[in-house]
C-alpha cells in the first residue's frame, strides 16, 4: 500500500498498469488498492503542481496569521471550518507559537487579499488580530522545486 | 616523439584498455542518447551530504587526515557494519578509508600477492579486478560464471580453479555487471573452499545496500570468515557518491596495517571534505538511501519485465542497478547488438563481453535512469528488434 502512495504523490497522472509493473503486482490487484484507498479517503484527491508565474497569471498570495480567542462553546476545529469555506484559502494550519491559526489565501491583487482578509476574517468574532506577510515569490511548493532542472553531469559510459 | 612507447613496462603494456573506451568514443559526440551504460547513479548525492561537505570547507577543513582516514569515520563505519551485520571491526587498526573502493581493491592485491601468485577472480565481473590483478605482480585465474545459474559462483566451480599457487579469491555480490547474488548457502560454498585450502577472500560488497526483496549476506559475517576476508565497501552506490571516492577496507589488523603502509606512501589520505561528507552520510543518510533504493527497485521491475517482454532473455537480477539480458536469439554478438542499436535508435548499452569472455551474447544495462528515459529506451530498443 505505501509502495503505491509513494508512487502516487510523485506521479498522480501515472497508469496503474505501470504501477503494477513497478510493484510487481497486478493490475487487477493495484486497481483494488488504489479503490481502496481512495474510498478511505487516504487519497484525498490528485492535483498538479503549477508555476503560475511562469503563465504569466497574475496571482497573489499571502500567509495570514491569526490570533484566535474561543468562545465558550467553539473550538479551533470550528472557526478553522468556517474559514476553509473560502475559496480564497488555499490552506489552514493549527500552529505553535505566538499565533494560532496559519492561512495562505490567494486573490489576483493586492487589494484583492487585502480587502478579503479585512472583510471576511477580521469581521470573525473570534478573530483577536491578523498579520498579513505577501509572498514575493515561491522557490519550492509542496516537496516540488520551482527552479529549472540541472543538466545531468554524468558521463555516457562508465564502468 | 615517436617511440616513446618503449618507456613503457612490460607489465602495464601486456594489460589492453578497457573495452568500455571504444564504446564511450562511440557515444560521445552524438545527440539524444539514452545510455544506459553508465555505472553510477543517476541521483545527485543528497542534499544534506553534500551540505556537510560545503560546511567543512567553510570551516577550513582542507588539510590531510590521518593516514587511515578520521577516526570520526572510522568508528562510524564500524557502527554501520555493527547495526547491519553484527560485526566488530576495531575503529583503530580495522579500518581503512580508502580513495573509493577502487584503491582499496588494488592496496589488498598489492599487500597479498607475491609474484607468480595467482588469485582467482569470477566473470562477468567489474572490468579493474584482473588489472588490478596484474599490476601486483599477480596471475588472474578466471572462472566463468554462468546464466544457467544466474551468475553465482559455487564451490565446485572454484575448486576445480584452485592449484597450489592460489593465494585469493576476489569476491564481487552484488554483482556488475550481471545484477546476480549470493545468498548466504551459496556464500557458505566458497568459503567452505577458502578454509579447506587457506585461501584469503577479498570481498567487493559495494552494493550491498542494493538488494531487492531479501537481505545481504556479508561475507565476513559466516563463521570463522572474518580472518581470512578483506571487506571492501564503500558509499559510491549506496548514498550516490561516486565522485567524492570515499572507500574503506576492513579486516585482520595485520592485513590491514599492510594496505595501510602502502596506502600512506602513496595516496596519503582520501580527500578531508569527502570524509566529511561520508559521516554525514554513515550517521544520518539511511532514509535518504532507503528511498532511492526502493526507487531502483520500481525501475528494476518495470526494466526487467520490458526486456522479457521483448524476447531478450533476463534473469531477474537481484542486486546492483544492472540487467544483464541475453541477445543470442537474435543472431548477433553483444557488440553487434550494441553497435546497431546505438546507431539506430540511440540507445547505449554496454556488450557483455567487456567484462569478460563469459559475458559473451549478453548486454549490461543500467536502470540508474528516469522512469521516462527507461520506457523510451525500451520503446526504441522495440523498434530496433521490430
Amino acid at each position: 500500500m505505501n509502495e503505491i502512495l509513494e508512487i502516487i504523490e510523485q506521479d498522480p497522472k501515472i497508469d496503474p498498469a505501470e504501477i503494477a509493473r513497478l510493484t510487481g503486482q497486478s493490475e487487477t490487484e493495484v486497481r483494488s488498492s488504489i479503490k481502496e484507498l481512495e474510498d478511505s479517503g487516504i487519497i484525498r484527491k490528485y492535483k498538479a503542481v503549477i508555476d503560475w508565474d511562469k503563465v504569466g497569471e497574475e496571482y497573489l498570495y499571502a500567509i495570514i496569521e491569526l490570533k484566535i480567542s474561543l468562545g465558550d462553546r467553539s473550538g479551533y476545529d470550528e472557526i478553522a471550518r468556517r474559514i476553509s469555506n473560502f475559496n480564497e484559502v488555499r490552506s489552514v494550519r493549527l500552529i505553535s507559537g505566538d499565533h494560532d491559526l496559519s492561512l495562505t489565501v490567494r486573490g489576483h491583487s493586492m487589494k484583492d487579499v487585502a480587502f478579503f482578509v479585512a472583510e471576511k476574517i477580521s469581521t470573525l468574532e473570534q478573530v483577536q488580530s491578523t498579520v498579513t506577510h505577501f509572498v514575493l515569490k515561491t522557490y519550492k511548493e509542496d516537496g516540488v522545486t520551482l527552479f529549472e532542472k540541472d543538466k545531468s553531469k554524468r558521463l555516457a559510459i562508465t564502468p | 616523439m615517436n617511440q616513446t612507447r618503449q618507456y613503457i613496462s612490460d607489465r602495464v603494456n601486456a594489460v589492453p584498455p578497457s573495452g568500455i573506451r571504444k564504446f564511450f568514443d562511440l557515444v560521445i559526440g552524438m545527440d539524444d542518447v539514452i545510455s544506459l551504460g553508465v555505472g553510477e547513479p543517476d541521483f545527485v548525492t543528497p542534499w544534506h551530504i553534500r551540505e556537510a561537505c560545503i560546511y567543512s570547507l567553510e570551516k577550513g577543513f582542507t588539510s590531510y587526515t590521518s593516514n587511515a582516514g578520521l577516526l570520526e569515520l572510522r568508528e562510524a563505519v564500524s557502527d554501520s557494519f555493527h547495526r547491519d551485520y553484527g560485526l566488530n571491526y576495531d575503529p583503530e587498526d580495522q579500518i581503512l578509508v580508502t580513495t573509493g573502493v577502487s584503491e582499496a581493491a588494488d592496496l589488498a592485491l598489492r599487500a597479498v600477492v607475491n609474484p607468480g601468485d595467482e588469485v582467482i577472480v569470477h566473470e562477468p565481473s567489474y572490468v579493474s579486478y584482473k588489472p588490478s590483478i596484474v599490476f601486483s605482480g599477480g596471475t588472474p585465474v578466471v572462472v566463468s560464471t554462468t546464466r544457467e545459474n544466474e551468475f553465482r559462483l559455487t564451490g565446485a566451480q572454484l575448486e576445480e580453479a584452485i592449484t597450489p599457487k592460489t593465494k585469493a579469491i576476489i569476491l564481487s555480490y552484488p554483482n556488475n555487471p550481471t545484477g546476480a547474488v549470493m545468498s548466504k548457502k551459496d556464500l557458505e560454498e566458497v568459503a567452505d573452499v577458502a578454509v579447506e585450502h587457506d585461501l584469503l577472500v577479498i570481498s567487493d560488497e559495494v552494493y550491498d545496500k542494493l538488494t531487492y526483496n531479501g537481505k545481504h549476506t556479508c561475507f565476513s559475517s559466516l563463521d570463522g570468515m572474518d580472518e581470512r576476508t578483506i571487506l571492501l565497501n564503500g558509499l559510491s552506490k549506496s548514498h550516490a557518491m561516486t565522485g567524492m571516492r570515499v572507500g574503506y577496507a576492513m579486516g585482520p589488523p595485520d592485513i590491514i596495517g599492510a594496505m595501510l603502509l602502502i596506502h600512506q606512501y602513496t595516496m596519503l589520505c582520501a580527500p578531508i571534505n569527502s570524509q566529511m561528507g561520508a559521516i554525514e552520510a554513515l550517521n544520518k543518510g539511511d532514509s535518504e538511501m532507503q528511498a532511492m533504493v526502493r526507487e531502483y527497485n520500481r525501475r528494476r521491475r518495470l526494466f526487467v519485465t520490458g526486456l522479457n517482454d521483448l524476447g531478450l532473455d533476463c534473469f531477474e537480477p537481484r542486486g546492483a542497478f544492472y540487467a544483464f539480458p541475453s541477445v543470442q536469439s537474435t543472431g548477433m554478438t553483444s557488440s553487434q547488438f550494441a553497435e546497431e542499436l546505438l546507431n539506430q535508435q540511440k540507445v547505449a548499452v554496454v556488450p557483455g563481453d567487456v567484462f569478460g569472455e563469459s559475458g559473451a551474447g549478453f548486454l549490461r544495462c543500467s536502470y540508474a535512469s528516469s522512469l521516462e528515459e527507461l520506457k523510451t529506451a525500451l520503446e526504441r530498443m522495440e523498434k530496433f528488434l521490430g
